[in-house]
């Protein structure tokens, strides 16, 4: 080791191995067992790129291929439209319950499956509660969710979240001195904005709009719910679990869509290039917070509700669905009962439990090995680093299902000793799954935080004699807490809602987490209600627990904060 | 040796539990696609009677469940595979997954309408039946003023142009024998034309099949095609519909079997034997199920109104379905419905319309070059890849199929090569058509 490795990156040339042994094993190797298909001959077996021809010849992919590409840029305008004005809003002014309302932005995330698409419909489907009020009042309906432009509306309200974190991470790391340079030098208004914080925090914008085209793409929920199947990821996924047939196709898709996944984040990592985000200061509260005047707090509260309302629309629906006894093509629910909370209250307590615990365990990995790879792939000069973020990467490209049978594959045969059971059964694999299904999410958010560190005060704490393990330790990771914390919410509040691979691998009912639950109870119309119940807990609790985690995080930066201000008092 | 003692073993402890209902016990494991209300009230039920068998039901999508099944079968954790399809069971049985099971519950008849209960090899046994049919929300027809439709021939007319829902075969096992029952009845050419003719009125094809009563249900779309207990548990449910069986229908069991190497098998058996029996049977009318029993006795408690395919005879007895038949070209058929409506849809719906807009302005008059015009255009759109003989040809059929029955069966081709064929001239026939109608009506 020695040898290869210059003294100060043994520490971390372990912790990037460790973490590709975990790719290799719980990603790439369980993949490549599945989709090993989409290189042989359908015919024969023997191994051949023929399939590739086939996909780039057959006119169904290429159309598939173009309305992905179309819907998932979209997705970015539209959902940089509902983010730009919270994050804006929340970070640059004293503005009463920023808190409040950056969590509320982010409830969006935690869509619960099939009731949340239920919601939809029922309110802006083409016979649902707004469609019907246009109609009766004005004759004319909106097609909010039919074809591509539904597919658009649908994802940028579900994912604009990703930009809104990662923004607003990016806006509170902000270095104030730039902001009173310019300020000084005459700028202010829109000028100061697009030509001074905007582009410093392009870092954040630029994580949160790759992840969202990314997710978009590669998304098959918002498609299959919508019944368009002419997208790349609904095709690949109706040609992997249609019974009987064995078509190599879905598998080709599946492979297409990691590359084209990856060129994406190269593209994305391309127009960050040569530029340098990094400030010095760091801890004291980001941006200067502006008052308001009267008037203009008003137009921006008008803003922001207006864009909440519209982005908790489905959330709103959902309540009124958990409550509401029959609710069939009408405005409203016919009546009101609880009855739905008392069929799913002995039950609903386990599926949390296991849901907090899944989720929570999840993203604690997803933000240990996220910034893992940050450093290493930014700090250090470790060969092939630039692989570590590209495969985990590729984990938003691979459908859930795909990685269910995969794991079932390769890890039903190996027993875990102390639990005596197969791997695949045994409830830490969900964990697994999860934490690797997540990973990209947190990932992207501790690579902007990263950017934004400037990597002059580590070297200022080597200097001063602090090892390479206590520099990261308490130097980086302090500095990087806003987008730690971003990538811990968004891949909590994502992983508390997954239902793909878990429905392969959940071994035992007791095992069993909410995303789960709410699929036993919406396989049946008299379960339509408790789902919804079941949907709304699990809302309510995943939404506590990421307001909790801002709010220890909050307590933190104060803490910090003085102890940044006693430093600085010291090195003056 | 170690089998002829563990077989022995079995075998005394099957002995046993016939005579002693009290000695199963164990953790019975069965993967399920079927949801909560079922689920919940058999577990609840069987337990009761064995109090010493904990139930585990392990629910997963059918496709799910049988890729769970495969996947594990090197070292089985599961004692039973229980859900509707008949086909995917033939899956399992296929790839040597199941154990046939003997019954010894009394009074199930031979079949249900023209299908046989039981699987005739004896792997998996049928508890319930079950027919298509319609569906509609009566609140979305009152607002809409549509006609209350019966037969499937009404779904082809041009009053429920995007007001009708199906899912597709390739993605549910009983969408496929409903396509199947319909080419059967009708014939080959005249069964396609009318599955275009009605898939032409779709406002959309799910992606699942519980999507389409979910849609009728929160009244997406107005009319239906669903297997019977969507229908007739979501009326129980409170919702505003209803349902009912048209002429041609074909009733199916829905089944449950004992998976190979299971860890429980005497509880398993236990289950089956619970499952058919009297008492067993009852639970199946309960409101939120409502699944047609097997055993015609079962019928004598059953609410009035509660259709009785044992005494009924226009249930499910117009099309002697031909399973012999079906099988031969299973894949072929779900290839070709999404080739040709799923994936076209669009095509599909929009060339409907110009056709119905053109029929309806030649209505009262007398042109014959537009009525030739829009015959032309009904005729390239009826137009169907592939003949009847090939579609039930075996090497045609192992294009689809990964895994062949012989390995002299010579396969030519490629499922993509063949689906971008059918799938060139589907296209321009949908848009030839669409523009002879249009010219047709710009005559008149």
């Amino acid at each position: 080791m020695g040898s290869v490795f210059a003294p100060g990156q043994r520490g971390p040339a372990l912790a990037g191995g460790l973490i590709a042994l975990f790719l290799l094993l719980f990603l790439l190797v369980p993949m490549a067992q599945v989709v090993v298909v989409a290189f042989q001959d359908p015919n024969t077996g023997a191994p051949t790129l023929i399939n590739f021809v086939d996909f780039f010849k057959t006119s169904l992919f290429q159309e598939s291929f173009i309305n992905s590409f179309y819907v998932a840029a979209m997705s970015v305008v539209l959902s940089s439209l509902f983010a730009l004005p919270l994050a804006y809003f929340t970070t640059r002014f004293n503005f009463g319950g920023a808190l409040l309302i950056q969590t509320l932005g982010i409830i969006p995330l935690i869509m619960p499956p099939f009731v949340g698409a239920v919601a939809m419909a029922l309110l802006f489907g083409a016979n649902g509660s707004v469609n019907l009020l246009l109609d009766e009042w004005f004759g004319f309906t909106i097609p909010f969710m039919e074809g591509l432009n539904g597919v658009i509306f649908v994802e940028s309200i579900h994912y604009f979240p990703f930009i809104l974190i990662n923004l607003s991470a990016a806006l509170n790391n902000i270095d104030r001195a730039m902001e009173e340079s310019a300020q000084n030098l005459g700028a202010s208004g829109t000028r100061l904005f697009r030509r001074i914080v905007f582009p410093l925090a392009m870092p954040g914008y630029v994580a949160g709009a790759a992840l969202v085209f990314i997710k978009v793409f590669d998304d098959l929920g918002t498609p299959l719910l919508l019944n368009i199947n002419n997208m790349l990821a609904p095709q690949a996924y109706l040609r992997i679990t249609s019974i009987g047939i064995s078509d190599p196709m879905g598998y080709v898709i599946s492979v297409i869509l990691v590359a084209f996944s990856l060129l994406s984040l190269w593209v994305s990592l391309l127009a960050l290039r040569g530029k340098d985000y990094a400030t010095l200061q760091k801890g004291g509260g980001g941006l200067m917070r502006r008052d308001l005047r009267n008037w203009e707090k008003i137009g921006c509260y008008a803003v922001v509700i207006l864009i909440l309302l519209l982005v908790l629309s489905p959330h709103l629906g959902l309540l009124l669905l958990s409550f509401g006894t029959i609710w069939s093509f009408s405005v409203l629910p016919d009546a009101y009962t609880i009855d739905h909370y008392v069929t799913v209250f002995s039950e609903a307590s386990g599926y949390i439990t296991n849901t907090l615990l899944y989720a929570g365990l999840a993203a604690l990995f997803d933000v240990i090995i996220g910034t893992g790879i940050a450093y290493i792939v930014w700090r250090t000069g470790l060969p092939g680093r630039k692989w570590l973020d590209y495969g985990a990467t590729a984990a938003l490209a691979v459908p859930g299902v795909v990685i269910g049978i995969g794991y079932l594959r390769t890890y039903h045969g190996i027993n875990v000793p102390i639990a005596d059971q197969p791997l695949a059964s045994w409830w830490v694999i969900i964990v697994v799954a999860l934490t690797i299904r997540r990973l990209p999410y947190a990932l992207r958010a501790c690579v902007a935080a990263l950017q934004q560190v400037s990597v002059m005060l580590e070297e200022a704490a080597e200097n001063l004699g602090a090892t390479k393990g206590r520099t990261v330790w308490r130097i980086v990771v302090p500095l990087m807490s806003g987008g730690i914390l971003a990538g811990f919410v968004t891949s909590f509040a994502t992983a508390s809602v997954e239902l793909s691979a878990t429905l392969m691998l959940v071994a035992v009912d007791s095992d069993a987490p909410l995303a789960y639950g709410i699929y036993e109870f919406m396989q049946s119309a008299a379960g339509r209600g408790p789902g919804a119940a079941l949907g709304v807990i699990g809302v309510v609790f995943v939404g506590l627990g990421t307001y909790i985690s801002h709010r220890i995080i909050e307590r933190g930066r104060v803490t910090l904060e003085s102890t940044a201000i006693v430093a600085e008092g010291a090195a003056a | 040796m170690k089998h002829v003692l563990f077989g022995t073993v079995v075998a005394i402890g099957l002995a046993l539990a016939s005579f002693q209902v009290q000695a199963v016990e164990g953790t019975l494991t069965i993967v399920t696609s079927y949801p909560k209300d079922t689920t919940g009230t058999f577990k609840a039920a069987f337990e009761k009677k064995y109090p010493n068998v904990k139930v585990e039901m392990l629910k997963k999508k059918t496709t799910a469940g049988i890729k769970y099944l495969q996947e594990t079968a090197g070292s089985n954790t599961s004692d039973m595979f229980w859900a509707s399809a008949p086909d995917a069971f033939e899956v399992l049985k296929g790839d040597d997954l199941l154990v046939k099971y003997q019954l010894k519950v009394k009074g199930i008849p031979e079949k249900v309408g023209a299908f046989p209960i039981n699987d005739p090899d004896g792997y998996y046994k049928g508890f319930a039946a079950s027919g298509y049919g319609i569906m509609w929300n009566t609140r979305y027809l009152k607002a809409k003023k549509l006609p209350t439709p019966a037969e499937w021939s009404d779904l082809k007319k041009p009053v429920y142009h995007g007001h009708v829902g199906m899912s597709a075969p390739s993605r549910s096992g009983t969408t496929h024998l409903t396509v199947e029952t319909l080419l059967q009845g009708k014939g080959w050419e005249k069964g396609w034309a009318e599955w275009k003719a009605i898939a032409g009125n779709f406002k959309t094809v799910t992606e699942r099949s519980f999507g389409v009563p979910d849609g009728v249900n929160s009244g997406q779309f107005g009319v239906g095609i669903v297997i019977d207990f969507f229908g007739l548990s979501s009326k129980a449910s409170g919702f505003p519909v209803d349902y009912r069986y048209p002429t041609v229908t074909t009733l199916v069991p829905a089944n449950i079997a004992l998976v190979k190497n299971g860890p429980n098998p005497e509880a398993a058996g236990a289950f089956i034997e619970f499952l058919l029996s009297g008492e067993g049977q009852e639970l199946l009318l309960d409101p939120k199920i409502r699944r047609l029993p097997v055993n015609p006795a079962t019928y004598a408690k059953a609410p009035a109104g509660f259709p009785n395919p044992f005494k009924d005879s226009s249930i499910g007895s117009a099309v002697k379905f031909d399973l012999a038949l079906s099988k031969s070209r299973y894949n072929v058929i779900n290839s070709l419905f999404d080739v040709m409506i799923t994936y076209r849809l669009d095509d599909l719906r929009d060339t409907t319309k110009a056709i119905q807009d053109a029929e309806a302005a030649m209505a009262g008059k007398s042109n014959d070059k537009a009525a030739t015009l829009i015959a032309q255009a009904k005729a390239l759109v009826n137009q169907v890849p592939v003949d009847a003989a090939t579609a039930s040809k075996q090497e045609f059929n192992a294009v689809f199929k990964k895994k062949r029955k012989k390995a002299t069966t010579k396969v030519e081709g490629r499922q993509a090569e063949i689906e971008q064929d059918w799938d060139t001239m589907v296209k321009g026939n949908y848009a030839k058509a669409k523009s002879l109608a249009e010219k047709a009506k710009s005559m008149l």
